[in-house]
């Protein structure tokens, strides 16, 4: 079929092509960031919530599709796929750094063979790894030879770990079938539109058919193919997640009408990013002062959206040769040199017992959140706040201020805590020595934020704080982060009643651009 | 015989080994070079040079002066 031909992308309902859509065949509760006591959680073997057991077993150790197991388990990329079909002005595949974290990047190409000796070097060292993702650094489906290849080699020689990738869509219909036959069970497409005219703005051609397309015209097929490959993948019941960038002023209102029209195909879970567009990065949207979202705007556009289908919020928009959680990046331990040199052991066994461990103190996790949100029973505030968290994973305090490469950041209320977002920030103690500037930003990164939680904090950063008005806390040092906040929030609650203290309303953040000054 | 691709722009992203007819592409030294006497600008294959069309650099891939047009060879 000559896409071309397909009727208007932003009026499905019409004759032609893709205008017999079907609506709704899988309609999955998602599994993006539940915390309240009232709605399901996927995030825990304690608490699989109204996920049926078969999208529970695929999501429950994925750290992209299930927000509580991005604190537990790690994904790794391998850029064996470096061709791509698209053009985004978001997009430029010149740049390269090593401290740079954002899609696209990377530091050295692969083969399939390099590859999948890579995969069994890190998930040997790395137990807790459970994903293989190929997400680039071009498109997965623009390579379909090395990317399939190389998901048939890890098949053959790590069984246990999921396969997952990541694309633009506009070669998915052809490769639906590949996918399901391999096992790839997790497929991510990104879509920034499904109006053709904002397309073009964002798209400045597309190669299809051994043709360029520009303009509204290739913005209405890869529209078209986006949306046929989601509904190809839902009825093979392969869990689809759709990323979208927020473009402030191009496509950000229209991202609530991309979230109707991917969950009534039924898309699983939505992630909605914000634009990452540093002049230095030679864009197009960089280098014409096309900004990003401020952290308010950006959640504010997940809250709405946030519905049936549920918002992925923990996306570190990483490279596409990650290696680790998904907060860190490992990558530079795993060069082609250095796992040529590795004597590769893979041992099931010892990767099943780590994560039996792993789940155990997810559990304990949970059961300890539940039973601090039972002390909040009783309250009735309409108090809602933001809180930050260093943390090294595992769901704990356990990062020291001066260290963190992020924060995470929880939305407390009487319903309970709530995993919103995480702020990057260039550590602050480097080499033993603090860097005066970097605290400044950090303040910034997380100045929307009531406290911050750290396992430990000197004195000068701590006075900082307090005058900027954010309060630090170390006395929750290495505990579950959900029940500290959830204690330190009832202790709050009780200070604001008894007229201790006055609840005030803290101001916006911005999201940290471009690559860290320090590559520790 | 003409296209050739300036080194000093292309990112090695293989994009149009994969496209190019004739096999004349292929990497040396982290980019790609053009084979020159395989090269039929893509005449009698496609409407376009495939190279031109999916390359993420624009004027990247580009007529080489040098060289006479594959057309004029015949």
């Amino acid at each position: 079929m000559d896409v071309s031909e397909c009727n208007e992308a932003s009026s499905f309902g019409g004759a032609a092509g893709l205008g017999e859509i079907k609506q709704a065949h899988t309609r999955h509760k998602g599994c993006g960031t539940f915390g309240g006591r009232d709605k399901a959680s996927c995030g825990s073997q304690a608490r699989q919530g109204d996920l049926p057991q078969a999208i529970w077993e695929k999501v429950k150790n994925h750290p992209c599709y299930s927000e509580e197991a991005h604190h537990h388990y790690a994904r790794m990329h391998v850029a064996v796929a470096p061709a791509c079909n698209i053009q985004c002005n978001y997009c430029n595949r010149k740049y390269d750094c090593a401290n740079e974290s954002r899609p696209g990047v990377v530091s050295e190409k692969l083969t399939p063979e390099q590859a999948a000796k890579k995969v069994l070097a890190v998930a040997s060292t790395i137990p807790q790894m459970t994903v293989l993702g190929i997400a680039g650094p071009g498109d997965p489906l623009a390579n379909p030879e090395k990317t399939f290849k190389t998901f048939e080699l890890v098949a053959k020689a790590a069984p246990d770990i999921k396969l997952c990738l990541s694309t633009n869509g506009l070669a998915l219909p052809d490769h639906v079938d590949t996918i399901a036959r391999l096992n790839v069970d997790h497929v991510t497409i990104t879509i920034n539109m499904i109006d053709p005219e904002i397309g073009a703005k964002i798209y400045p051609w597309i190669f299809y058919g051994h043709r360029r397309y520009t303009g509204v015209k290739a913005a209405k097929m890869l529209i078209n193919r986006q949306l046929q490959g989601l509904e190809m993948l839902a009825e093979r019941e392969i869990l689809c997640k759709i990323n979208s960038v927020m473009i402030p002023g191009i496509n950000d209102q229209h991202l609530v009408d991309v979230n109707k029209a991917v969950k009534s195909r039924g898309a699983f879970l939505h992630n909605i990013m914000p634009l990452i567009s540093a002049p230095q990065h030679g864009t197009v949207f960089g280098l014409n002062g096309q900004r990003g979202p401020a952290v308010q705007e950006l959640k504010a556009l997940q809250d709405a959206c946030e519905g049936e289908m549920n918002m992925m919020r923990h996306c570190r928009q990483c490279r596409a040769d990650a290696v680790g959680l998904l907060g860190e990046d490992r990558g530079a331990e795993f060069t082609t040199e250095k796992i040529m040199a590795m004597d590769v052991k893979y041992d099931l066994e010892t990767r099943k017992a780590y994560q039996a461990k792993v789940e155990e103190e997810r559990v304990a996790k949970v059961a300890a959140k539940q039973q601090k949100l039972a002390d909040l029973a009783g309250e009735t505030s309409d108090i809602n706040l933001l809180v930050a968290v260093a943390t090294k994973g595992s769901g704990l305090i356990n990062e020291h201020f001066g260290h963190a490469k992020e924060f995470q950041v929880y939305e407390l209320s009487t319903s309970g805590a709530k995993f919103v977002g995480h702020r990057r920030a260039d550590p602050y103690c480097q080499g033993g020595y603090a860097e005066e500037g970097s605290l400044a930003t950090i303040i910034r990164a997380i100045d929307d934020c009531h406290a911050v939680f750290v396992a430990k904090i000197g004195g000068c950063p701590k006075s900082e704080l307090i005058k900027a008005g954010i309060e630090p806390l170390d006395q929750y040092a290495h505990e579950f982060i959900e029940k500290s906040a959830i204690a330190w929030f009832k202790r709050y609650l009780d200070k604001v009643q008894s007229g201790e203290i006055q609840h005030v309303e803290r101001g916006n953040a911005a999201i940290r651009q471009g690559a860290l000054i320090s590559a520790a | 015989m003409p296209f050739k691709i300036i080194a000093s722009q292309c990112t090695g992203c293989s994009a149009c080994e994969l496209e190019c007819p004739n096999v004349a592409i292929s990497e040396k030294g982290g980019t790609f070079v053009i084979e020159p006497k395989k090269c039929t600008e893509c005449i009698g294959h496609f409407d376009e040079p495939q190279c031109v069309a999916v390359c993420p650099v624009d004027n990247t891939c580009v007529l080489d002066p040098s060289l006479p047009r594959y057309q004029a060879r015949a």
